[in-house]
């Protein structure tokens, strides 16, 4: 049986401004950096919230030929664009603060903290247009 | 480094009438957002997106509304202001004609999604957002009109 969930995925437009963004606005880790020259200079990117080891967020630029050709390689970023692409949901003790914080760092917030049915929660995007989203749970 | 897809850009415009539908917004806001001309904006966000800037923010206004006769008990007045319309009348045929059924009735009809599932805001936001072409097709073969400060330009 599956034992744990280990890694999510986000596509990336650039994967230099993706790791100065989850870094350095949004206060995460970076897990792992590392370039394989035999694929391509494939760059495998990880970074995670500090204090949850064991979930990593890859942060993937989306490949060209052999993995898509070019015409699947361009709808997939302009889809990102739109904030076509799923999102991700973090938790907070103090998502009032960590919202001012994180505008105060330059993070475009599509929504700011609001009262909900199960918490507080308010919403951000990443630089690609991934639509991110933290609660304050009730 | 990688340029920004142009789509990046009208996403913030979008995401502003998300965030401030409640606001007279007009074009040229938001074409500032984009850092776009007006006029380009509005072909380039239709294009891109499928509404004009002033469909979006008319559906999205009408969705924070069904919303709030879904998860309040404030009086349709109360959201026919707080999402950003300024009159009742226009209000209350608007959304008849968009969901096809007053706003009293709609609430009638619709108990809380949250109270079958813990469904984020932004699932909401998107899966209650009423479809344009429903709208225009309702209201006779064009939006009706609704008093807000709310330009469309290009669109």
């Amino acid at each position: 049986m599956l034992k744990s969930l280990t890694n999510v995925q986000v596509w990336v437009h650039d994967q230099d401004e993706a790791l100065a963004f989850y870094t350095e606005k949004l206060g995460m880790e970076l897990r792992e950096d590392v370039t394989v020259p035999e694929m391509g200079n494939f760059r495998w990117l990880a970074v995670g919230v500090p204090g949850q080891d064991d979930v990593a967020i890859t942060l993937m630029a989306i490949p060209g030929p052999p993995v898509f050709d070019e015409d699947t390689r361009k709808k997939i970023t302009d889809l990102m664009a739109t904030g076509a692409s799923g999102g991700l949901f973090f938790a907070t003790d103090d998502v009032q603060g960590t919202y001012e914080e994180l505008k105060k760092r330059g993070v475009e917030f599509q929504q700011e903290p609001t009262k909900q049915p199960y918490g507080v929660d308010a919403g951000f995007r990443d630089p690609s247009g991934n639509s991110m989203r933290m609660a304050q749970l009730a | 480094m990688t340029p920004v897809p142009p789509a990046r850009h009208l996403l913030r415009a979008k995401d502003l009438v998300d965030a401030r539908y409640r606001d007279p917004l007009d074009v040229p806001t938001l074409a500032r957002a984009a850092h776009l001309s007006p006029a380009h904006f509005s072909r380039e966000f239709r294009r891109t997106f499928g509404d004009t800037p002033h469909q979006y923010l008319l559906m999205r206004r009408l969705e924070r509304a069904a919303a709030l006769l879904r998860n309040t008990d404030y009086s349709v007045a109360e959201i026919c202001v707080t999402v950003g319309f300024s009159s009742v009348g226009s209000f209350t045929t608007t959304f008849r004609k968009t969901f096809g059924a007053s706003p009293t009735a709609y609430r009638a009809a619709h108990p809380p999604a949250a109270t079958r599932a813990r469904v984020p805001t932004c699932v909401l936001l998107a899966q209650t957002r009423p479809q344009t072409a429903a709208f225009e097709k309702t209201a006779n073969g064009g939006p009706a009109s609704v008093e807000t400060q709310t330009t469309d330009e290009g669109g």
